[in-house]
C-alpha cells in the first residue's frame, strides 16, 4: 500500500500543476474576453455596415 | 439560408448580413483575447482582431451560416496573423518587447505573479505550440476544430498541446522568467530567436 501511494505521488503532483496551469490558462484568456470592447471595433464594423446598405449612387 | 449562400456573392441579403453582424459581434471579445495570445501585445493584438473582424465580414457571403463561426473566425485571425508575420520580422520584436513589459510586470511586488509567470512562459513557446495549447486549453475548441483552424492534422494538434504542456512546465520550474531583469531579459531574446529560427526553418 505504501509503495503504491508513493509512486503515484510525484503523477499526482505533475497532474495537479497542469491542472493549474491550465486554470491560469483559462483565466488569462477569459481576463480579455471580460474587458469592455473598444468601441472602434463596433464603429468600423457598423461603417461597412452602412457603406453596404446605403451604396454610392 | 444556404440556398442563398449558394447563389452567390453578388446578391444582397439583409436579413442574412444582419443575422452575421449579429454574430460577428458576439465573437469580437474572443478575437481579442486569441489576437493577444497570439501577439502577447494589446495594441498590436486589437490591430490584429480588427483586421479579422473586417476580412471575416467582407467575406461573409462565403461562410455557411449554422456552422461554427468561432472557429471560421479564429482561422481567418490566425491567417492574418501569420501573413503579416510573413511580411515582416515585426512580430519578433513585439514578442521581445512584450516579454520585457511582463518582466518589468514581475518586478512589481504587488503583482500576480503566478499569471505574469505563465503568461511569459507563453510567450517563449514556439507559436505553434502556444496557439494549439491556447485554442484546446482555453478557447474551448476540440482537437479537430483546433486542428481546422491551424490547417494540419488532428494528431498533430494532440502532439503540439503535449509539447507545450510539457515545455510550459519546464520553463516554469527552471525559473527563466527569473526576477533578474537583464539576464532573463537576455535569455528571452535568445530563446525567441531560437523559436523563430526553429518555426521559419519548417
Amino acid at each position: 500500500m505504501k509503495k503504491v501511494s508513493s509512486a503515484s505521488a510525484p503523477l499526482d503532483e505533475a497532474r495537479l500543476r497542469q491542472q493549474a496551469i491550465g486554470a491560469k490558462l483559462r483565466q488569462i484568456f477569459d481576463d480579455v474576453i471580460n474587458e469592455p470592447v473598444p468601441d472602434e471595433f463596433l464603429e468600423i464594423l457598423r461603417a461597412a455596415d452602412n457603406a453596404r446598405a446605403e451604396p454610392e449612387p | 439560408m444556404t440556398a442563398d449562400a449558394a447563389r452567390g456573392d453578388r446578391e444582397a441579403n439583409p436579413a442574412r448580413d444582419a443575422l452575421f453582424k449579429t454574430g460577428l459581434v458576439a465573437l469580437i471579445p474572443h478575437l481579442r483575447a486569441f489576437a493577444r495570445t497570439l501577439t502577447g501585445d494589446a495594441t498590436a493584438a486589437d490591430d490584429l482582431a480588427q483586421d479579422a473582424m473586417m476580412k471575416a465580414w467582407d467575406a461573409r457571403a462565403s461562410f455557411e451560416m449554422g456552422t461554427n463561426m468561432k472557429a471560421w473566425t479564429f482561422m481567418i485571425l490566425r491567417n492574418q496573423f501569420y501573413s503579416e508575420k510573413r511580411r515582416s520580422w515585426r512580430q519578433s520584436q513585439l514578442d521581445q518587447e512584450a516579454a520585457e513589459r511582463t518582466l518589468v510586470a514581475i518586478d512589481d511586488p504587488a503583482a500576480p505573479v503566478a499569471l505574469d509567470e505563465l503568461r511569459l512562459g507563453l510567450a517563449m513557446l514556439p507559436s505553434e505550440q502556444r496557439e494549439a495549447l491556447v485554442l484546446v486549453g482555453a478557447g474551448g475548441f476540440a482537437y479537430e476544430e483546433a486542428a481546422e483552424i491551424c490547417n494540419c492534422a488532428v494528431g498533430t494538434v494532440k502532439s503540439r498541446v503535449s509539447r507545450a504542456r510539457r515545455a510550459l512546465q519546464a520553463i516554469l520550474d527552471r525559473g527563466d522568467y527569473d526576477r533578474d531583469g537583464a539576464a532573463a531579459g537576455e535569455a528571452m531574446g535568445s530563446i525567441l530567436a531560437q523559436a523563430e529560427r526553429l518555426s521559419s526553418a519548417r
